[in-house]
């Protein structure tokens, strides 16, 4: 059973309904029940719900402790590396929509060397490789020569690119891939086609179905996420738990991990239907962790720089620095940034994060992985 | 008789192992270690890089104090840990290995199957082999046979501080065994690594428990403290309990 056919047995709406209806009541039955192992669905539910903004501090705090219990005082450290942004979809949110009258770039893989050489000078040894949906630019072979070429410079390379089948992604593992990221962007299926105006990835199923492909295809990493802001933070949280727990569940080799993409206001000219405060995202994260104590959480520099100090402590196990989200903007930085895929906002150099890592009072690990193991 | 810890004929003073994972620095990490007295460190071969002479970890662990133990954590089958050995070795690390095959990243429980075939794989290439294993007496006897300088048995789960849940399958595995048996995972406060050595074991591991204290130099010296307790507890002949009752005029004490 996929991903897919298990969301079709709840409904969005009841599920919301269900979480807003919980009482404080619920939320100090559910602060009762953590034990190191989490707490179950059930209470997951209460601690998304608005009558558990009153009990953040309590949460944050077993959120602290199960986090370092389960992944110790460190942060790991990677680095994004945009290799396309050729787009063959529209979607309402995004820079590389294929309407936007952007700069279209897909680095060579020589050039691509060159941005993994620089990625590995400034400490990274994981890094991300990211690009559009145009397979007629970006092609399976594409990635693999890529991968190629970045192999002896990283211990581990993943990817977030368009969802492919799982004999693609069995090629990809084989040449070197250990880790697939994909982001949902939205669980509600209305949602979804409301934000997805064109492309392949109008296909609500065919997304939601990308990371089950992905274990059955082997990788040793999985990332999930939901573009905050799109629908309902408390019913995504409550998916993106679900999702988690049904792919570790079914590809019990594979480490799941969990991102938390905010979009911004004001960022472009698209509007944020469900904007997410601080406070909710905080919420957001600290019950997630309750529920998945040995899921990864992974933070991008979408977020500011002061911000996601503030959240080093409360569950965050990964984070990007020092990232540039343009094809070719780490060896031949753009002075607008106008072909970026979203705004950059916390935007200092890699030692810096690394300085307050330590301030924080967490090592940061640049290597966690290594070549042999895929 | 020579009070001493002896893996692969080699002697250690101290029967406290240290995990290098989950410090908030390198230099925590040292301090921690130093305090610990412990002789042997495992080090997992993903978190470093052998060949670069500024890699943190590597450069807080003094190998002419320290027995570096590199650890395969992370490999999900025998070819992926002997894989992992023997770059190890290539490297420059002595030809020790700590054998973990963990598929599952939740609860990191070691593979039975894939562990005694890369065991017998990296004996016969001249490995010392330290294999971490589920409490099974069966699997402790086959790697021994299989030619494992320790087996080392978890107490529960990697990280989870829950002590020794697997005491009465590790009291067979210790009755049975020919080498030292290393108490491995699990071990969260210096009571349990005393009941570990209590019990017979020869040795414990320790790294979570130690990581992630308030203060985790002053814990290192707890738990050398706990090892040692536990150790001379062991050597005074503990009372204990016995499953049966043991009647004080004997049954039996007719016959004689």
């Amino acid at each position: 059973m996929s991903f897919y056919d298990e969301i079709k047995r709840t409904g969005w709406a009841e599920i919301e309904k269900e979480i807003n209806g919980r009482s404080d009541a619920d939320v100090q039955a559910a602060l009762g029940a953590v034990r190191p192992g989490g707490v179950d669905l059930n209470h997951f539910m209460s601690l998304l719900s608005p009558a558990a903004d009153r009990y953040l501090e309590e949460t944050a705090g077993h959120a602290h402790r199960i986090t370092r219990q389960r992944f110790g005082n460190t942060i790991s450290l990677f680095a994004p590396l945009y290799v396309s942004n050729f787009c063959n979809n529209s979607c309402a949110y995004c820079g590389f929509n294929s309407k936007n009258p952007v700069r279209r770039l897909a680095l060579t893989p020589k050039q691509a060397r060159a941005e993994g050489e620089f990625i590995h000078r400034m400490g990274f040894r994981h890094v991300l490789l990211v690009s559009g949906e145009a397979r007629q630019v970006a092609t399976l072979d594409y990635f693999i020569e890529i991968t190629g070429m970045l192999r002896p410079l990283f211990s581990s390379i993943a990817v977030e690119i368009y969802p492919m089948g799982v004999e693609e992604y069995r090629a990809l593992i084989a040449g070197g891939v250990d880790g697939l990221t994909v982001f949902q962007e939205t669980y509600s299926e209305r949602a979804y086609e409301r934000f997805h105006l064109g492309g392949k990835k109008r296909d609500f199923q065919w997304r939601i179905e990308t990371p089950d492909r992905g274990g059955e295809a082997g990788f040793r990493r999985i990332g999930l996420g939901a573009l905050l802001g799109l629908e309902n933070w408390r019913v995504e949280g409550f998916y993106m738990g679900l999702h988690a727990k049904h792919l570790m569940r079914k590809y019990w080799k594979s480490q799941v991990s969990i991102s938390f993409p905010r979009l911004r206001p004001a960022a472009g000219s698209f509007e944020v239907p469900h904007e997410v405060s601080d406070k909710d995202f905080v919420q957001l994260l600290v019950a997630l962790r309750l529920f998945l104590p040995d899921t990864g959480f992974t933070l991008s520099t979408r977020e500011p720089a002061e911000l996601r100090d503030h959240l080093i402590p409360l569950g965050i196990t990964s984070m990007s620095a020092g990232s540039k989200t343009d094809p070719g903007g780490y060896t031949h930085p753009q002075p607008e940034g106008a072909e970026a895929q979203f705004e950059i906002s916390d935007d200092r150099d890699p030692e810096t994060v690394a300085d307050v890592i330590r301030q924080k009072g967490y090592e940061p690990v640049w290597k966690d992985w290594d070549e042999a193991l895929s | 008789m020579e009070e001493a810890l002896i893996i692969a004929g080699r002697r250690f003073r101290s029967r406290l192992l240290m995990g290098t994972g989950k410090f908030s620095s390198a230099e925590v990490m040292k301090r921690a270690i130093e305090s610990s007295g412990a002789e042997i460190v495992t080090v997992a071969l993903r978190r470093v890089e052998l060949e670069n002479p500024g890699d943190s970890i590597l450069n807080a662990i003094d190998r002419t104090k320290y027995l570096l133990l590199p650890n395969t954590s992370g490999a999900r089958d025998a070819e992926e840990a002997v894989r992992l050995a023997r770059l190890a070795r290539a490297a420059g690390c002595e030809p020790w290995i700590k054998l973990e095959v963990t598929p599952d990243p939740r609860y990191l429980l070691p593979d039975p199957v894939e562990t005694l075939k890369a065991a017998e794989i990296l004996v016969k290439d001249g490995f010392v082999v330290l294999p971490y294993i589920q409490a099974d007496p069966i699997l402790a006897k086959r790697l021994e046979d299989a030619g494992t300088a320790t087996v080392m048995p978890l107490g529960s789960p990697i990280g989870s501080n829950r002590g020794i849940k697997t005491r009465d399958a590790i009291e067979i595995i210790i009755e049975g065994a020919t080498v030292p048996v290393v108490v491995d995972a699990g071990l969260g406060a210096p009571s349990h690594a005393a009941e570990a050595l209590e019990m017979g074991a020869d040795a414990a591991l320790v790294n979570t428990a130690i990581a992630v204290a308030r203060d985790p130099v002053a814990m290192a010296a707890a738990f050398k403290k706990g090892v040692e307790a536990g150790r001379e507890a062991f050597l005074a002949g503990l009372g204990g309990s016995r499953r049966e009752a043991e009647a004080s005029s004997p049954l039996t004490g007719f016959l004689r």
